[in-house]
Order: C-alpha cells, then sequence, then structure tokens
C-alpha cells in the first residue's frame, strides 16, 4: 500500500515537470512531436529507476557508511554520468532496436536536472531499497506523462495562429502553466 | 581571432540583454521557475549562480591548455560540482533558512545549463579576463531576470516585496502566482515581453 502511495504521489501529486519543476529543459526542447517525446519519456524514465537503485546503495553504504556526507554532489553527477553511458553502451550491445529508438537522447539525460535531482530527493527522504527504486520509476513516469501530454498540444498548437512575440517558448511556458493548474487538481488525493 | 577584437566590456553587457540566459537563450529555467516565489530566494539563487559560474570560469580558464579535449566534459562538471558545492555548505552554514526554501536547487546548479554551456563556449576558449567578465554578465543578467520574476510573483502573490508589506491590506492576494502554475504563465510573458521589446528596438 505503500508503494503505491509513493507510486501516485511521485508520478501524478507532486509531477517532476509541472510541480517540482525538474526537467524543463527536455521538457521544453523535445515536447514537439509525440514520437520523440515517447522516447525521450522511456529513456528518462529506464535511467531514473536504474539511478534511484544505484544513489540509494552509493548513499547508505559509502556516503553515510564512510561520512562523507558532503561529497554527495560530486559523488551523485559522476554516478549519473557515467550510469547514462554504461547504459547506453549494454542497450546498444543487447537491443539494437531500442538503441535506435532512444538515440541521441541517451546522452542528453546526464544534463538532465530531474536525474540529479531524483537522487537527491532520495537522500532528504528515507526509503529503502524498494521504496526507493518505486520512487525513481514514478518520477520517471510522471515525467513521462507530463511530456506526451505537452507533445499532444503542441502538436494541435502548430495549427493555431500565436501572436508573433508569444511564438516558441513563451507559448510552451504559458501552455504549461495551464497543465500545472490542471495538475494542481490531483493536490489532496491522498 | 575576430573574438579578441571584441572591446571588453562587451563580454560582459552581452549577458544582461542581447544573449541574457533566460530570455533570449530559454536555458537554466528549472531554478527560475521554482525558487522565484520570494524576492528574498531568487536574489540568493542568483548570487549562488553568481559565485559558482565566475569561480569556475576562472579556473577552467586557467587550466584550458591542460585538459584533455575528450574529458573535458567530465573536468568541467567535476570543477563546477566543487563550487557548487562549496555555495551549498556556506549557505547552509550562514542562512540556514534561505537553505531550507531553495531546497535542492542549489546542488542543482551543477546541471543548470547556462553554468555547462558558459564553460563549454567560453571560459575553454578564451583568456581569464574575459572569462570572468563574460561569466559576470551572465550571472548578473540572470540574476536580474530572476529577481524581476519574483519580484513580480512576491508583489502580486502575496502582496509583499522582501517581506515588506507593500499592498494595501484590502488587497487579495493571487495565490496561484506563487504556486506552480504562476512560474510558468509569468515566465512565459515576460519572455514574450523580452520578443516584444526586442522587435521593437530592432526597428
Amino acid at each position: 500500500m505503500d508503494l503505491i502511495i509513493i507510486f501516485i504521489s511521485a508520478a501524478i501529486i507532486n509531477n517532476y515537470v509541472l510541480v517540482s519543476f525538474l526537467g524543463i529543459c527536455p521538457f521544453i526542447g523535445v515536447s514537439k512531436k509525440l514520437g520523440s517525446a515517447i522516447s525521450m519519456g522511456m529513456a528518462t524514465t529506464f535511467v531514473m529507476t536504474i539511478t534511484a537503485a544505484v544513489a540509494w546503495l552509493i548513499n547508505k553504504y559509502i556516503l553515510i557508511g564512510l561520512h562523507l556526507e558532503f561529497l554527495e554532489i560530486v559523488a551523485f553527477i559522476l554516478v549519473i554520468a557515467s550510469l547514462v553511458q554504461l547504459v547506453e553502451m549494454f542497450i546498444k550491445k543487447v537491443s539494437r532496436p531500442l538503441y535506435e529508438a532512444l538515440g541521441i537522447f541517451l546522452p542528453l539525460i546526464t544534463t538532465n536536472c530531474a536525474i540529479l535531482g531524483l537522487a537527491l530527493f532520495l537522500v532528504m527522504k528515507n526509503y529503502n531499497f524498494i521504496e526507493s527504486i518505486v520512487f525513481g520509476f514514478a518520477s520517471g513516469s510522471g515525467f513521462t506523462l507530463a511530456l506526451v501530454i505537452m507533445a499532444g498540444i503542441r502538436e494541435e498548437l502548430e495549427l493555431a495562429r500565436v501572436p508573433k512575440p508569444f511564438q516558441g517558448a513563451p507559448i510552451t511556458l504559458i501552455v504549461a502553466g495551464c497543465l500545472a493548474l490542471a495538475f494542481m487538481g490531483f493536490a489532496g488525493l491522498i | 581571432m575576430v573574438k579578441a577584437k571584441t572591446p571588453l566590456y562587451r563580454e560582459f553587457t552581452k549577458g544582461l540583454w542581447r544573449e541574457n540566459p533566460i530570455l533570449r537563450m530559454v536555458l537554466g529555467t528549472c531554478p527560475t521557475l521554482a525558487v522565484t516565489t520570494t524576492a528574498i530566494n531568487g536574489i540568493s539563487m542568483g548570487l549562488a549562480v553568481l559565485f559558482t559560474l565566475v569561480m569556475s570560469s576562472l579556473i577552467i580558464s586557467l587550466v584550458r591548455k591542460q585538459i584533455p579535449n575528450e574529458v573535458r566534459i567530465a573536468t568541467f562538471i567535476v570543477i563546477i560540482a566543487t563550487f557548487v558545492t562549496v555555495a551549498d555548505r556556506t549557505i547552509a552554514a550562514f542562512w540556514p533558512a534561505v537553505s531550507k526554501s531553495l531546497g535542492p536547487f542549489v546542488p542543482l546548479i551543477v546541471v543548470n545549463c547556462i553554468v555547462l554551456a558558459r564553460q563549454e563556449a567560453f571560459a575553454s576558449k578564451n583568456p581569464v579576463g574575459r572569462s570572468v567578465l563574460d561569466a559576470l554578465g551572465m550571472s548578473v543578467g540572470f540574476t536580474l531576470v530572476l529577481l524581476i520574476l519574483a519580484s513580480i510573483r512576491e508583489i502580486i502573490g502575496s502582496g509583499t516585496w522582501f517581506g515588506m508589506q507593500i499592498m494595501p491590506p484590502t488587497y487579495t492576494s493571487w495565490m496561484v502566482m506563487v504556486l506552480p502554475p504562476g512560474a510558468f504563465l509569468m515566465l512565459g510573458m515576460l519572455i514574450a515581453f523580452s520578443n516584444w521589446l526586442n522587435a521593437k528596438l530592432e526597428k
């Protein structure tokens, strides 16, 4: 039951993009086409789930174990960067189609603040190992959800006549504002 | 070397308007949206970025000839992460309240695209003086936008500015402005306004 609550609260109520403001860059950059939004979402969810597990282990056994908590930022960013590389090489070997689908999106994930944010949130929340993995997967799902909704709206937006100063980033942000307003309705769900 | 001809002051001023990181390049939007609920938060975040960006640019431009090209991104990130740690610990030690309200967004400066982008695009290719000026300009530009956005949100959203009551007591504050949707809406408006102003100025 706890796991379901963690899932719903991370994926919907505290949605990564629309409520916690993490991963806005890919949210604006990759939400033009539905196809690439889904790929990006999948890649991020995948990396987030693995990061959650690895970050938990590192935090528990290296940072806390050796009293090196002040190194958490340096440690996490290095681990994430190498993890993304590893995942990329692994997918390339194991599943060619998946590699081609995720393609250029994997390296981009390293600089996605959602991943580092996830690791930092985990440290604050004191979850156990299983809870951490569920939290990572849920956060990724929430990110994907926001990205896919946004891409759907933006494909329609292409057809609308937007005033010139609002074209591009501004209208995207305003649409995101409306979405965030809608997501606020989920607050108090649990 | 066409770059060497640009006057020094230009390296500073370009970050304020022409290449403003938030308004013109739409970089670093995550902290911009998240911390601008009050003017104090906005300016603290801006100063933290200023410190990190200036120090990293200084160091990276000093050692730019020693960094092997293949591992440059990793090197940049480690240097940036070091200064972010310093900033994070300093804020936590001296201003615990600010540190609490900024939450994970101080550590997240590491992955702030503005910082890495300046290293990759500028500090790794230019001498120390220019790099520091460039970093200063960019971070002042960033801080100014944060301050403007945070002021608008704080005044409309809670009727105060830097914690002081400035709206009449009868004013009903627009709660939505300090909540996430207000951040998206206001930043969208601000960028649209700067686009409009820019188009006017160029005519």
